[in-house]
């Protein structure tokens, strides 16, 4: 199968929606050609769309996501990029109030479909205000779905399945994704919310993970391996809705769970996972659960200071190794 | 008050019964709120019946609202039904809103009416972004926001006019000027007298509307219409008016001068009597002709109180539902 980019595949799925549905349309900061998005993301889409569906904004994240939802509730789907989450705090209300609610408010009358593409994550020294990881935040608000694609083929298909769900959807991306390779088939596919993808098979402990620390929750487990710790490692692809059945399952066969988390531990969404243990797997737990987080602290511009706070794969590799 | 000459009597008994509606659903439901009948808060737009219907009136069905926590003028003017928002606010199954909005957050879709809104100011985007919806299209409708003069300091606003404005939308920012954010009033908020001047900054197209003159809102409105349809909007139209009661049903608007009120509520200012009068002085309608109206409506809101009463009380795990198209994540 042919290999491209999370940042192609992302393209790409865009593209496919957009020539699938004129009502489809693009909404955000500096994402015409020949910028082509501050990741580049949307590269090529003006060009082939026209400025009118890939419609270039001021710098006014409110007017933009406030505009996206009033399309929606007017019928269109439109994508609304904002750079980065961090921004979200410009545009919260728009998310949280308007899109998350309406729906409900108009006891059913009026859908949403709304896209919030974003993006998150560290680890290019891009310090406390660019860096951030906020999937919790959206999580906690009744009436958003929320997804973390870790692959090339996920991104694909869970867009392409956010672009035609009625309701509005968080899509996160992760900002050190856009250059990974994976395998994504030429065919149409879609991706369904709701399924978590056991990344690797185990019997010893349950280590969940999702976006970048899927990667560093395999390596973890590779090194494991060596120790004779037999890690099962889950993707959980969203979070909202959460496949609690793969994770509950998973814990009740190895007995352990371990959460990586690259947002600050407290209120996490790690800890949500933690409590859904508790309540759903309490009599098969063998040890206390174990989440590996950044530390609560805002994220630091220093290389040093970064890789402090955030965890990477010796952090999860010691941290489990603990359980034992 | 501006000229009627040249609007249909059809249009004219349309505003008269509108404005009615409003002015008798507003004094109803202030009473059944004050004996303790209607949960949750109540906005009133007494007194600022023509500012709504005269922009309502120049609308198709088609075109788009977005309104405000004082919003129930605003929906009544673009056909929303008295029943089911009187049943809204009875908080029960027949509600438009089947008990969770209430009064700030009734929407019809059918009438395209995008909702009244909870959040100060916001309703600028949503109405931008409906707007941009119609351009995208190539259809040639409209969409207005509604929003007082408070909402106009919320960067919503200044970054809705920016964004209409860049990309001529067909949007109608249609605020409604009655003197007072809350408790803080105009002169206080902002410096320049106008609201109308925020337009300048963006180069939009501004008018000045007696907010208590139905016609001359009317007539604005029109223009503003027309230049949206032929996409050369957005459009802003600041109607002056007075908001009669407090900013809600209780708050008894004690940083009000002595007298402003009585002065809004004046034969000079009152919006309706200012309209019967001249009906009746220039002979488009008799004093009967307009009385019947007024009855007609005073009937229909004695039904929508019995309906609202009558309408079955939700069941409490109708809670759950509506948070998600296909039940509960």
């Amino acid at each position: 199968m042919r290999t491209i980019t999370y940042r192609e595949a992302i393209n790409e799925a865009l593209a496919e929606e957009m020539r699938r549905d004129p009502e489809v349309f693009l909404i955000g900061e500096d994402l015409a050609d020949p910028f082509g998005g501050s990741y580049k993301v949307t590269k090529g889409l003006s060009t082939e769309f026209g400025c009118d569906r890939v419609r270039n904004t001021p710098i006014s994240e409110a007017g933009l996501a406030g505009a996206a939802v009033g399309a929606a509730m007017a019928g269109m789907r439109p994508v609304a990029e904002i750079m980065y989450i961090d921004f979200t705090g410009c545009c919260f209300d728009a998310i949280v109030n308007q899109a998350a609610k309406i729906h409900y408010m108009s006891g059913g009358q009026v859908q949403v479909p709304v896209v919030f593409r974003t993006q998150q994550g560290s680890g290019r020294s891009s310090a406390a205000q660019h860096a951030q990881s906020w999937e919790a935040i959206f999580a906690h608000i009744p009436g958003l779905k929320v997804v973390m694609p870790a692959t090339p083929y996920d991104a694909k298909g869970m867009l392409k399945t956010a672009i035609r769900d009625n309701d509005p959807v968080m899509f996160i991306e992760h900002k050190l994704l856009y250059g990974v390779k994976g395998e994504v088939p030429e065919e149409e596919y879609t991706v369904p919310f709701g399924k978590a993808e056991v990344r690797k098979e185990g019997k010893d402990i349950t280590l969940i993970a999702s976006l970048r620390m899927v990667d560093f929750a395999l390596e973890a487990a590779d090194k494991l391996k060596a120790d004779g710790i037999d890690a099962e490692v889950i993707d959980l692809r969203s979070i909202v809705p959460l496949d609690k059945d793969t994770i509950i399952s998973s814990i009740k066969k190895t007995g352990r769970l371990a959460i990586a988390q690259e947002a600050v531990e407290r209120c996490g969404f790690a800890s949500e996972i933690a409590t859904l243990a508790m309540e759903l797997a309490f009599d098969y737990l063998d040890a206390p659960v174990k989440r590996i987080c950044a530390t609560n602290t805002p994220v630091a511009f220093a290389p040093a200071l970064e890789d402090f706070i955030i965890p990477n794969t010796e952090k999860i590799y010691s941290a489990v190794k603990e359980m034992f | 008050m501006k000229s009627f000459k040249g609007i249909p009597k059809s249009v004219l008994t349309d505003m008269y019964t509108q404005m009615e509606k409003i002015r008798q659903f507003e004094l109803k439901s202030v009473d059944l709120y004050q004996v303790g009948e209607l949960p949750g808060f109540l906005h009133s737009c007494l007194g600022q019946e023509a500012a709504a219907v005269g922009v309502v009136a120049a609308l198709k069905e088609t075109d788009y609202i977005v309104t405000t926590h004082r919003g129930h003028g605003h929906v009544i003017a673009k056909g929303a039904e008295l029943n089911r928002m009187m049943a809204e606010l009875y908080a029960k199954e027949d509600g438009y809103c089947r008990g969770k909005g209430g009064s700030m957050h009734i929407m019809d879709r059918t009438k395209n009416i995008l909702g009244a809104n909870g959040i100060v100011g916001q309703g600028t985007t949503l109405a931008t972004g409906a707007g941009l919806a119609a351009q995208l299209r190539g259809t040639d409708q409209v969409s207005v926001a509604f929003f007082g003069d408070g909402a106009q300091n919320e960067g919503f606003f200044h970054e809705s006019m920016n964004m209409a404005s860049i990309w001529n939308l067909p949007v109608i920012f249609a605020c409604e000027n009655n003197m007072y954010a809350e408790s803080t009033c105009q002169t206080y908020h902002m410096r320049p007298d106008d609201i109308a001047e925020r337009a300048k900054g963006y180069g939009v197209t501004s008018y000045i509307a007696d907010g208590n003159d139905v016609i001359d809102v009317y007539l604005k409105a029109c223009e503003a219409v027309k230049q949206c349809r032929n996409g050369d909007g957005p459009v802003l139209i600041e109607s002056k008016t007075y908001r009669w009661l407090g900013h809600y049903v209780g708050d008894p608007g004690v940083y009000r001068p002595d007298g402003e009120v009585a002065l809004w509520k004046s034969d000079e200012k009152e919006p309706m009597h200012q309209f019967r009068e001249q009906m009746i002085k220039n002979e488009i309608f008799t004093k009967s002709e307009l009385d019947k109206i007024q009855n007609d409506v005073a009937d229909m809101i004695i039904s929508a109180v019995e309906f609202g009463r009558n309408s079955k009380p939700l069941p409490p795990e109708s809670a759950l539902e509506d948070v998600y198209i296909e039940g509960l994540l």
